[in-house]
């Protein structure tokens, strides 16, 4: 993708610290992917990379600093009370915001009770009352468009790994998103059902969508990202291309980190 | 093993089975003694035959007023009230039990206190105690008033006129059916993985959603087991509703019976046969239940992602590093 100035940022990370208790795991991070970018996390474990993820769509709450997401605060009013204190939304208001987010799971988190046709066809119908019968072509395109027209009928556990992945990749589309979020979406795969999802995320990215995703993927990351970001140790330590990054590393932790995955 | 043919037209295009004829020199292998097998055998059947000799000659069974009352309009009418009751009190425990389990789980700590001290209260009260309370209800409370606190009264009926004995049985039973099936439906709830309220979160959906079409569904394969085992229980407990006092049940009804022929023994017998007859009904519905809220995590197929044997079975498969399918009898 060529990156483009002008388009508007779709994600705005704006000094936001995470702790858990005493455990200080996100320290000022800044972030802004536009729209159509394909920003890709890298780091080793622990370093904040999932924890940075899911305070986009609010599965962490953010303990300083704001999240945006075209230009609009995540799970807070636009502006502070008088006294200064930030108003919450309400949970609806947050499932709004979170529902324009499609997120993919390392463990994929697919609804075991529910055939894949049904686990895409699940949030359309209940958060957005599409009727079924459209839902279900929708679900249809949707798992055609990941390669498993054939398994529509077929419920998660007589699925692969990478089936299982191109699913919640499915299911996550059903609700249109505007962007899309990737916690290590591959880790959790035998090696050989590695590249049937990485294809699907290629796909994505070439057809537009803007998304974050946090990987272990170097080879991926150096084909298809705008954007590589690396984390340690809760900081964002250096960011930019792909060839700036894992190419010309400058630091001596993302030196040695890359001596160790690639 | 080998039982399959080798011209099987099942297999389809996949490598065809390993017949036992292209093996050479298989194993012919003669079954390790098992002589516990056959003593016990023995054992148990000499014990069958005595205890049937026991049943056909003992004469205080009276198998004759067995078969007469059996079928008697009092005894199928207490089957009748036997059933309504244990479903009726199970219905109303389950709605209250999944309430008090969806407060326990509550962020309102109020409605936490309120399911603790309703789990507290009608759990440790026994259930004859909770049944005699319902009875004297009318007594205790004999009117029901609506209205402005220390104000005007807005509506006022009769308990007497609402709460019939069969009623007050009912809510007996199933309000402290409801306090044990609470924590068993909490730990369902609790069973269910954390991933999936968060990946349905992530959709967008509502609490209330999540907790209705995602949670509970697959909470119900945990809750159902324990379920069947309360339904059978409690269709046993009906028989303490005398303590209301309700006088149709099937225990009353052959206690009835009994003490006006002077004969217990036959008409215990009666009772006994029909509660096996009731619980095996219901151990069918068990059945299908479990079927039904089991689907997708059938133990064929292994729920855990990534780990499904057939799953990982058929990507090897699928590499071709392997001539064989490893396990040709297992169809899933």
């Amino acid at each position: 993708m060529s990156q483009n100035e002008e388009s508007s940022a779709v994600i705005q990370v704006e000094g936001v610290h995470k702790s858990f208790g005493d455990l200080h795991v996100l320290k000022s991070c800044e972030l802004t992917v536009r729209a159509g970018e394909v920003a890709v996390l890298v780091g080793p474990s622990g370093s904040g990379k999932s924890t940075l993820l899911r305070c986009i769509n609010q599965l962490e709450e953010p303990t300083a600093g704001r999240v945006l997401v075209d230009g609009v605060v995540q799970g807070y009013r636009a502006e502070p009370l008088p006294d200064g204190r930030w108003q919450k939304l309400r949970p609806a208001e947050i499932a709004a915001q979170r529902s324009r987010i499609g997120m993919v799971f390392q463990r994929f988190h697919l609804f075991p009770h529910l055939t894949a046709l049904g686990n895409v066809m699940e949030a359309p119908v209940q958060v957005r009352g599409l009727p079924k019968a459209a839902a279900e072509a929708k679900a249809r395109e949707l798992l055609e468009r990941v390669g498993l027209a054939d398994r529509a009928d077929h419920y998660p556990s007589e699925l692969s790994g990478g089936q299982q992945q191109r699913v919640a990749i499915a299911r996550a589309l059903a609700m249109d998103p505007e962007l899309m979020l990737f916690d290590e979406p591959t880790s959790a795969l035998d090696p050989e059902l590695v590249s049937e999802v990485l294809t699907v995320l290629k796909d994505l990215a070439a057809d537009g969508m803007t998304m974050v995703v946090v990987t272990h993927e170097m080879g991926f990351a150096r084909e298809v990202a705008d954007q590589v970001v690396f984390m340690d140790e809760g900081r964002i330590l250096e960011s930019g291309t792909a060839e700036q990054v894992i190419d010309h590393p400058e630091s001596e932790r993302l030196k040695g980190f890359l001596a160790s995955v690639l | 093993m080998g039982q399959r043919g080798r011209n099987d037209p099942d297999r389809g295009s996949e490598p065809p089975a390993v017949s036992t004829t292209q093996i050479p020199d298989p194993i012919r292998a003669k079954a390790a003694p098992r002589p516990g097998t056959w003593i016990s055998a023995v054992i148990v059947a000499l014990l069958v035959a005595g205890l049937i000799t026991f049943l056909v000659t003992n004469p205080v069974l009276e198998w004759g007023t067995v078969a007469t009352y059996l079928l008697d309009v009092k005894v199928v009418q207490g089957v009748g009230w036997t059933l309504l009751l244990t479903v009726l009190s199970m219905i109303l425990g389950t709605v209250v039990a999944l309430t008090a389990a969806i407060m326990r789980r509550s962020e309102n700590p109020v409605l936490r206190g309120v399911s603790w001290a309703y789990i507290f209260v009608f759990r440790g009260i026994p259930v004859y105690t909770q049944l005699v309370f319902w009875g004297l209800f009318t007594v205790i409370v004999p009117k029901i008033v609506i209205g402005v606190p220390f104000g005007p009264e807005l509506l006022s009926f009769s308990t007497r006129d609402l709460l019939t004995a069969f009623w007050a049985a009912v809510i007996g039973l199933g309000l402290n059916e409801g306090a044990y099936l609470a924590e068993i439906i909490r730990s369902g709830l609790n069973s269910v993985d954390t991933g999936q309220t968060e990946a349905s979160k992530a959709l967008g959906m509502s609490n209330g959603t999540i907790l209705r079409r995602i949670i509970v569904p697959q909470a119900m394969r945990v809750i159902v087991p324990p379920l069947g085992n309360e339904t059978i229980g409690m269709l046993k407990t009906t028989s303490l509703v005398l303590a209301v006092p309700f006088t149709l049940d099937l225990t009353f009804a052959t206690n009835g019976i009994a003490n006006k022929l002077f004969t217990p023994i036959p008409l215990l017998i009666v009772a006994a046969l029909w509660y096996l007859a009731i619980t095996s009904v219901l151990m069918v519905g068990q059945h299908y239940l479990e079927r039904y809220f089991g689907r997708g995590f059938d133990a064929r197929t292994p729920a855990r992602p990534g780990r499904g044997g057939r799953s990982r079975q058929a990507a090897v498969n699928r590499a071709g590093t392997t001539p064989h399918d490893p396990l040709p009898e297992v169809e899933l």
